[in-house]
């Protein structure tokens, strides 16, 4: 049973490193992105601090969204989905497999440059932490979901625009509690209870979220 | 007993029965909406009294408030239908799924249009960021998400589940993304916006509302009704019934 | 013993085909025939559980494949159009992958002899990419030569891009798996000279 999870992870984690310029790729969206603020709103440090979490964690949640479609599109072309759907195991497990891989490659690699870029915004060191805490928390909320969109969407046309119409309202919340904790932290008010419900998010998609993608899954070859 | 209601009940499942018991239904709801419509309006218009912080303002709320329930109610619904879709794999409720999106999504945007329109003199702005609003809007996308999906992909049975999976995960999310908009307004916001309510709604105010409700109500059967008379049509052409159905109204024509 | 009773298909809007009726028992060679667009790949699609029949249904060992998939899944190997290749990964990395997933323990050894066995001996560490498109077929049928102990194999076009000795090897493999007491249904545009009676279905008898 175990061994389609770790035959696909090891597979798809594999993958990624023959690919490796995709996770350069997203990780210069995710920079461009919050470097675009400052010249938007201004580069005046107060306004700047205040704005960090909520601009790294949107930039975070596009960067997600941009590399979705790579979880499932090339194996739907290549026809290994269609394999993997033939296996005998249960599909949650592969379906897990693939989106613990895109956490892995993407939220990580996000979670990792975020302190560089709470420099430019001059975040002090304790938010920054708390910053990271709320992504790694929040992002696997963003992988699940997102999961479930980028199979429901898998083959069609204009399938990248719909795909963001679809997870966007939905990733609503997730950024409302990964910036609040941030915000939370820095009013003095503490962010455990931000964190919390994010990491029960967490748990609530992982349970709920991979059921669903192995339905869509099973639609999209159909 | 029991088996035979459950019969009856999967007899009307099948489109054949349902369509002609679509047709016969229909304009009754559609006359019940006309006449709800005009007593709903009369109660609020003119029979209801003026408010006394709002002025006349405030009639505003008998179509925005039964507008907002009606584009949350006719999530659930759609939800409903396409759990039941799930389970018993009928093809009438997807299509109930599909009929109700669009008629969601109109009473989405009358609530948001009416509510900018009070906002206006009652707040000084077309649109703040009250928790409302706010997911009211994000219902609107989500029901937008839901109609883009199932237009964007061409076969009808995987359009159907398709719809019903996103239904399904966009009930889940929406009381999830109504109470972390409220956390966050009252986090953001204060108290600076909070709706003026009147210490105690005049009765006739409350009629006028449920009056308007149930319009809304009759309205959406009866929209309900007849679009899923036109995709049964279109899906089951191929069927030998439709195609009678079909020469019929030909001959009468 | 796969037993098929009054499948329908609908593609779309339009019917396919109906009512077709299907009983491999072991140790058959089954032939589905029929003119193109008749609905033979779907057909073996329904038969393998990836799509969903409009009517009537499948049962694998007096089971319905949609209530006792697993099961059914371990027993089945199906190959189709798309060749499940990666183009990232080289052959082996692609067969074991693919052996793996569906629960069959093939360790390097086993899957090097496939590969040698099915003409990709040299090329089995080259990423997929440079491969021809005859070769990228024969590395999924490699798989055939590891699936010794499946009985089931559902196969759409095997023979296509392959030269003659390799026909004839597949062909000569096709006879032992059914010698075995396994079963093969599949579809084929090219007069393949097998041992084994072969059994032509008509599909567009059913055709709608």
């Amino acid at each position: 049973m175990l061994s389609v999870f770790l035959e696909v992870l090891r597979r798809d984690l594999l993958l990624a490193w023959r690919n490796r310029a995709d996770v350069l790729v997203t990780l210069s969206f995710f920079t461009i992105v919050a470097c675009l603020f400052p010249f938007g709103v201004g580069a005046e440090p107060n306004l700047l601090r205040t704005i960090a979490p909520g601009v790294l964690w949107v930039a975070a949640l596009l960067a997600t969204l941009l590399s979705l479609h790579r979880v499932f599109s090339q194996d739907h072309t290549d026809g290994v989905l269609e394999q993997l759907l033939l296996s005998p195991e249960p599909p949650v497990l592969w379906v897990l497999a693939k989106v613990l891989a895109h956490w892995l490659t993407t939220a990580v690699p996000l979670v990792i440059a975020a302190p560089a870029l709470a420099l430019l915004f001059d975040m002090t060191q304790s938010a920054t932490g708390v910053l990271i805490l709320s992504l790694l928390l929040g992002t696997p909320i963003l992988s699940l979901l997102g999961g479930v969109g980028a199979a429901l969407t898998l083959g069609l046309r204009g399938g990248g625009m719909l795909l963001a119409l679809l997870v966007l309202p939905l990733f609503v919340p997730i950024l409302i509690f990964g910036a609040g904790a941030v915000d939370a932290y820095l009013s003095g008010t503490g962010a455990n209870a931000h964190l919390m419900l994010l990491g029960g998010g967490s748990l609530a998609a992982l349970a709920l979220a991979p059921w669903a993608c192995a339905a869509a899954l099973r639609i999209a070859v159909e | 007993m029991e088996s035979g209601q459950r019969f009856s009940l999967f007899r009307y499942a099948a489109p054949n029965v349902f369509y002609p018991l679509a047709g016969r239904l229909a304009p009754w709801f559609a006359a019940a909406a006309v006449g709800f419509t005009l007593i709903g309006l009369y109660l609020g218009f003119f029979v209801a009294p003026t408010d006394a912080v709002q002025g006349e303002v405030y009639r505003v709320i008998f179509i925005h408030v039964p507008a907002a329930w009606m584009s949350m109610f006719i999530y659930l619904i759609m939800a409903f239908w396409s759990a039941i879709g799930v389970v018993f794999n009928t093809r009438l409720s997807a299509m109930m799924t599909q009929a109700l999106a669009p008629t969601g999504a109109m009473f989405c945007f009358v609530a948001l249009w009416t509510g900018a329109l009070w906002g206006r003199p009652t707040w000084g702005a077309y649109w703040v960021w009250d928790a409302r609003l706010t997911s009211q809007l994000l219902l609107l996308f989500l029901y937008f998400g839901f109609m883009a999906l199932t237009r964007a992909i061409e076969d009808p049975r995987r359009a159907d589940k398709a719809g019903a999976i996103l239904a399904l995960v966009g009930a889940v999310n929406v009381p999830i993304i109504y109470f972390s908009v409220k956390w966050w307004n009252t986090l953001h916001q204060g108290a600076s916006v909070s709706l003026t309510k009147a210490p105690s709604m005049a009765t006739t105010m409350l009629m006028a509302m449920l009056v308007m409700a149930l319009a809304s109500w009759a309205y959406t059967i009866a929209v309900v009704l007849w679009r899923v008379r036109s995709l049964i049509l279109e899906r089951e052409r191929h069927t030998d019934w439709v195609g009678e159905v079909l020469d019929a109204k030909g001959a009468q024509a | 013993m796969l037993e098929v009773t009054e499948l329908a298909c609908l593609r779309g809007d339009r019917m396919l085909f109906a009512d077709v009726a299907l009983t491999v028992r072991p140790g058959e060679l089954v032939r589905i025939a029929g003119p193109n667009g008749v609905g033979k790949t779907s057909l073996l699609r329904l038969l393998c559980g990836l799509g969903m029949p409009e009517h009537g249904q499948v049962s694998w060992k007096g089971a319905r494949i949609d209530r006792a998939r697993e099961a059914f899944h371990r027993d089945t190997l199906y190959l189709g159009h798309a060749a499940a290749l990666n183009d990232l990964l080289s052959p082996l990395e692609n067969l074991r992958f693919a052996a793996a997933c569906h629960g069959l323990s093939a360790d390097v050894g086993q899957s090097e002899l496939a590969l040698e066995r099915i003409g990709l001996g040299p090329q089995r560490d080259l990423p997929a990419k440079v491969l021809s498109q005859g070769q990228r077929r024969r590395v999924g049928l490699a798989r055939l030569y590891l699936s010794e102990n499946v009985p089931l194999w559902i196969l759409d076009e095997p023979f296509t891009a392959l030269d003659v000795t390799a026909v004839r090897d597949l062909a000569e493999w096709l006879d032992a798996h059914c010698a075995r007491g396994g079963m093969v249904v599949m579809t084929t545009h090219q007069d393949v000279p097998f041992a084994t009676p072969m059994r032509t279905v008509d599909l567009a008898e059913s055709a709608c």
